[in-house]
């Protein structure tokens, strides 16, 4: 790994995005908004807001960079970039952490905007520190992004990789623990939430928003998560292929 | 050097989804010179090139390239490769495409603006790729692959969908990197091709029909032009 065609790539990646003012504006209007509305639609019931609210800032980040990455790996496929790049003096951890930069720095935006919102304008009370959220919501990022770069590998088109998205957090999502407690779901349900990831990323924004203390529970929580965004990025690179069929 | 072989092919074969491309191809290419590969589309120009290059995976064969196996890291710095499709960032400018793969490549600045002006887009450096028509972008892509001065340049079909003044400026550029001692292997559908380069492979149906220069092939087959030369010898085949 070189820290030179690193940094080029995480430039390369922003600089991209940059033009698509579009996109760049939908990331960071889009939660703030949901967020706003979440707070409206239980008017009058701060102690849910008090308690979902530190969740979904964390949250949108993985939902964001997941959908993100997946298209942008994917257009690196189908554009033959990648296959150029394979065929270059550049190691696939440059690529991944180049992208995981990028984003990252993308994903810290976002959560400056929604927390920025949340605490501040819809006085969002969380027990823990803000910039402990703020911290979760850009390891929630890089874990999102790590997971939309393996699954652009089995997406063919851009229809499949934005499907993936419901498919693979959506049911994260309700198995987490934000909607329901998982302790009361059908026992197979709690048992299989313990296996996916997103679990132990609401399970830290929960515990920042009700106990918010730094104890061996929420350090468990963030090394479960910083550990699947390592497995899910060595799945990546493994889907990245210097020769191919 | 412009005797000894720079690319070696022996005994390859190669199967895409099920189908054999390359039953058994077995290939020397000279060094220093520009080589056509020509043949119709579906003959198995693509992969073959592909297999030099080492993205290819292949079934049987090997593939030396300036006398290491095709894809070795050590080959990576030395080979530029262009795809029939061009491979760059259509949401970057042209100077954007080239100041990242530069820095890929750990090559100086200064190598952009040459790379730009051999492949006539100076005016258009500032331009998103995505806006340019299809001739320029293939032509950014084109200069992608000059950045590193590579040894062995592989390119495919470069020249499809540019007018001919640019055609003959790049057939032009091709000889003058050749005399710099650069190899070149450029792809071609079209016959008319054929005379611009000093070697020419023929392939049909994943087969190479013959390896000559222009003036030995028409000599061996008596035809009067390259495209009638082509023909007789895939009759032959």
């Amino acid at each position: 790994m070189k820290a030179r065609i690193t940094l080029a790539t995480a430039a390369r990646v922003l600089r991209q995005l940059r033009r698509d003012r579009r996109t760049l504006a939908l990331v960071l209007v889009v939660p703030p908004v949901l967020l706003t509305l979440f707070r409206y639609v239980f008017d009058g019931q701060e102690a849910t807001f008090d308690r979902l609210g530190a969740p979904l800032v964390g949250l949108f980040p993985f939902i964001t960079m997941f959908l993100v990455t997946s298209i942008a790996m994917l257009r690196e496929r189908v554009s033959g970039t990648l296959e150029r790049l394979m065929s270059l003096p550049l190691g696939k951890a440059d690529l991944l952490f180049g992208y995981a930069l990028a984003f990252a720095l993308v994903a810290a935006a976002q959560a400056a905007a929604t927390s920025l919102v949340a605490f501040w304008l819809l006085d969002l009370d969380t027990a823990g520190p803000v910039w402990l959220v703020f911290a979760l919501a850009i390891a929630n990022a890089i874990l999102g992004m790590a997971l939309g770069l393996f699954m652009s590998a089995f997406a063919t088109s851009e229809f499949q990789a934005v499907q993936f998205m419901p498919a693979v957090v959506l049911p994260q999502i309700l198995l987490g623990g934000l909607l329901v407690d998982r302790s009361t779901m059908a026992e197979p349900l709690e048992w299989l939430s313990h296996a996916l990831p997103l679990t132990y990323a609401y399970d830290a924004l929960a515990r920042t928003a009700q106990i918010g203390e730094l104890d061996v529970a929420l350090w468990r929580d963030i090394a479960v998560v910083a550990g699947c965004s390592l497995v899910a990025l060595a799945l990546g690179a493994a889907t990245l292929r210097r020769r191919t069929p | 050097m412009k005797n000894s072989s720079v690319i070696s092919i022996e005994r390859l074969r190669i199967r895409r989804g099920g189908k054999l491309i390359l039953p058994d191809a077995t290939l020397e290419l000279r060094s220093g010179v520009v080589t056509g590969l020509l043949g119709p589309s579906g003959s198995g120009k693509s992969t073959l090139m592909r297999a030099i290059v080492g993205v290819q995976l292949i079934e049987a064969g090997t593939v030396t390239v300036l006398g290491l196996p095709a894809g070795s890291p050590d080959l990576r710095r030395r080979i530029g490769y262009v795809t029939q499709a061009p491979s760059v960032y259509g949401d970057l400018s042209v100077r954007e495409n080239l100041r990242y793969f530069a820095s890929v490549l750990g090559v100086p600045g200064s190598r952009i603006d040459e790379a730009i002006a051999v492949v006539d887009l100076v005016g258009q450096a500032e331009q998103v790729v995505r806006t340019l028509s299809g001739g320029e972008r293939s032509r950014v892509s084109l200069a992608t692959a000059l950045l590193g001065e590579p040894d062995v340049l592989v390119l495919d079909e470069p020249t499809v969908g540019l007018d001919p003044v640019l055609r003959r400026d790049l057939w032009a550029t091709f000889h003058r990197l050749a005399q710099a001692g650069t190899s070149l292997l450029v792809s071609s559908h079209v016959m008319d091709e054929a005379e611009r380069c000093d070697d020419i492979v023929l392939m049909r149906d994943g087969r190479i029909v013959a390896v000559a220069s222009p003036a030995e092939l028409l000599r061996k087959t008596g035809a009067r032009d390259l495209e009638a030369a082509f023909l007789s010898l895939a009759e032959a085949a």
